[in-house]
């Protein structure tokens, strides 16, 4: 873009795509937004009108919104923190020249293809189930009592499954990136002293710093409304230990057959969204330069 | 300090006998060139001494000891890659005080060293830029500095120079030069160019699919090739390489004459041809002559000769001058 009347013709040529895409963000968050001060209950139709702001106090005031909000922030920063960690480590493992790398690879990216719900209930019904789990027999198998996860750890058990479906999506994106990292970088840091340690630190991951950032930008985005999981295992429960802020929506929505407080509670998701992308692209937006 | 031994040194890469055994020395404060036609192992040879490969036999010793299991950091060798091999998020500075943090100096006194290699490469102005930052001759000498601040028993290089434009490369062969001058360590530089290796280097050393063919100083390689490979490979344009009844006249199987060394005349001589290109540079002209019998033949002139396509010539080998070499390829005296 190096010319006015180019970056004149530039900015012509996008506004349809641009404006089409603001009227698509717009008009549902608009009727969100409109919906969420109204009372709209579908198990009373003929009480209607303006709520004022008792569908969001209604929200603050619940007892598990607070809980709804860590334990949405905990899933998020908890899956990114082991398919982070791991995907490093995979990827850094199947980088290397294997027998059998091409079926290997398509292994490790495997689980990225089951649907959400089949996936949780897989773990639910053949790993974790307490009594014909594969985890609770061999957990017996060594005379132990079996662990009652969803019960005992039921958030840990959510994060640990969102995990393992997007742990392959991690390491695919971070292989990508290692892959790309050129072999003479690496025998020049060698031959400047610096050992596989002060390698991986100062070299390999440096380098892959903006694949990693997109790999949090994008999980973000997902994990931030991660529900099939839930639903499918824990039903927000024991109790509301597991209840995330969609989970809360859609107990509203769909459960209560409010849609009023529903509408609210996508106001509260969308602000929180926001507040962590605001977040992320502080921390991390910089590292998408080039 | 820098004198490098290599010992029957073989290399293969499964079947494949990239260097099938090399015995070399390489004195100390020398400055030694690789060349050969691409794909001939010079790589391989220098990433042997580096350590970056492993030998698959043979020994190598660096000042006196066996070094053949070191890792290459423990060499004591310094290495400039053919892509720079910089390490594109840290600063000019940062780069060349890699070495120097990973060998734990004190910082304050690595960013002294770091400064003065910058002030001897005319890199001060750019401390603080990133690599992407810089013109292919800056990323080059940041290479070197980087190299430099090491204090190496020896610096290699990989085809430093390839990636930049005449002008630039000219500049870099005299820097380089200039350096080796002052820091009198051992170098040891791979090319494919050999106005690089002809001008730079102390011995060179000229391989032929991963053996040894001559190693000399760069007159000697020009005045007596070992071989007609050498010969062939040495000097430029190339020597002229001929068979048949001419060669058998002096008993030799090939003969071979350089482009230089042929005297040209329009009216008598040894052998006749038609000029089929002349290539004018103003200080030479570079005439390449079909002769009967032989094919084409390259012949170097001053700048006044004047010769266009189709011109008749006669070419004269000087006295003495020609270069004999027998069955087997190898020069007869
Ligand atoms: N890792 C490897 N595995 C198998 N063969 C290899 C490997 N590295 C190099 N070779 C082979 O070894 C031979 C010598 O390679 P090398 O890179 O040393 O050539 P070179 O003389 O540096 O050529 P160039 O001038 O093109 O850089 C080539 O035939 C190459 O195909
Ligand atoms: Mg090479």
């Amino acid at each position: 873009m190096a010319t006015q009347s180019s970056r004149a013709t530039a900015r012509l040529m996008l506004a349809p795509s641009v404006i089409m895409l603001f009227v698509w963000m717009i008009v549902p968050l608009a009727m969100t937004i409109w919906f969420s001060f109204r009372i709209y209950r579908l198990l009373s139709p003929d009480r209607t009108g303006w709520a004022g702001i008792r569908n969001y106090t209604w929200f603050f005031n619940s007892p598990d919104f607070w809980l709804g909000i860590s334990n949405t922030l905990l899933l998020v920063g908890g899956v990114l923190a082991i398919t982070i960690i791991f995907g490093v480590l995979i990827a850094l493992l199947i980088d290397q020249p294997v027998w059998g790398q091409g079926p290997l690879r398509i292994l490790v990216i495997s689980p990225f293809f089951v649907m959400p719900p089949v996936a949780a209930s897989i773990w639910k019904n053949l790993f974790m189930h307490p009594q014909n789990g594969l985890l609770a027999s061999a957990a017996q198998g060594l005379g132990m009592e079996p662990i009652l996860f969803l019960q005992s750890y039921p958030l840990g058990s959510i994060i640990f499954i969102t995990s393992w479906e997007w742990l392959p999506f991690a390491t695919l994106i971070l292989l990508t990136a290692l892959q790309s990292l050129s072999s003479e970088q690496l025998e020049a840091a060698e031959m400047d002293g610096a050992s596989a340690l002060s390698r991986f630190r100062f070299i390999t991951l440096p380098h892959m710093t903006r694949a990693i950032t997109v790999v949090i930008l994008i999980q973000t985005i997902f994990l931030l409304s991660i529900f099939g999981e839930i639903f499918t295992t824990t039903q927000g429960g024991p109790g509301s230990a597991s209840t995330t802020l969609p989970y809360m929506i859609y107990k509203q929505a769909l459960i209560a057959k409010d849609i009023g407080r529903a509408a609210a509670g996508g106001i509260i998701a969308v602000i929180l969204a926001n507040i962590v992308a605001v977040f992320l692209m502080r921390s991390m937006g910089k590292h998408l330069d080039t | 300090m820098g004198k490098i031994v290599l010992k029957q040194v073989r290399k293969s890469f499964g079947d494949v006998h990239v260097i099938p055994s090399v015995d070399l020395t390489i004195e100390n404060g020398e400055f030694v060139v690789f060349v050969g036609p691409s794909g001939c192992g010079k790589s391989t040879l220098l990433r042997l001494i580096a350590g970056l490969e492993d030998t698959s036999s043979g020994t190598i010793e660096i000042d006196g000891k066996d070094a053949t299991m070191l890792p290459p950091a423990k060499r004591g060798l310094a290495m400039v890659f053919q892509s720079y091999a910089l390490y594109p998020h840290m600063t000019v500075r940062k780069n060349i005080m890699f070495p120097l943090k990973m060998a734990g100096m004190d910082p304050e006194a690595a960013t002294k060293k770091a400064d003065a290699a910058a002030k001897v490469l005319n890199l001060t102005n750019y401390m603080e830029r990133k690599p992407g930052q810089l013109s292919g001759g800056q990323r080059q000498r940041v290479a070197i500095g980087r190299a430099i601040v090491r204090e190496p028993a020896a610096f290699l290089f990989d085809e430093p120079l390839s990636n930049l434009d005449a002008a630039l490369r000219g500049n870099m062969r005299l820097e380089i030069t200039e350096l080796h001058q002052t820091l009198k360590t051992t170098m040891i530089y791979v090319t494919h160019d050999q106005v690089e290796a002809m001008t730079m280097a102390d011995k060179i050393v000229v391989l032929q699919a991963g053996n040894i063919e001559q190693v000399g100083s760069p007159l000697e390689l020009y005045n007596h090739p070992a071989n007609a490979f050498v010969a062939g490979f040495i000097g430029s344009p190339r020597m002229n390489l001929l068979e048949g009844a001419d060669a058998a006249a002096v008993g030799a199987k090939t003969i071979g004459v350089r482009p230089e060394h042929l005297e040209i005349s329009t009216t008598a001589g040894q052998w006749k041809g038609t000029v089929a290109v002349a290539e004018l540079l103003g200080s030479d002209t570079f005439l390449h002559v079909n002769v009967e019998g032989h094919g084409t033949m390259t012949v170097r002139g001053g700048g006044d000769v004047n010769l266009r396509h189709g011109d008749t010539v006669y070419l004269t080998p000087q006295a003495g001058k020609t270069h004999r070499f027998g069955q087997d390829g190898k020069a007869l005296v």
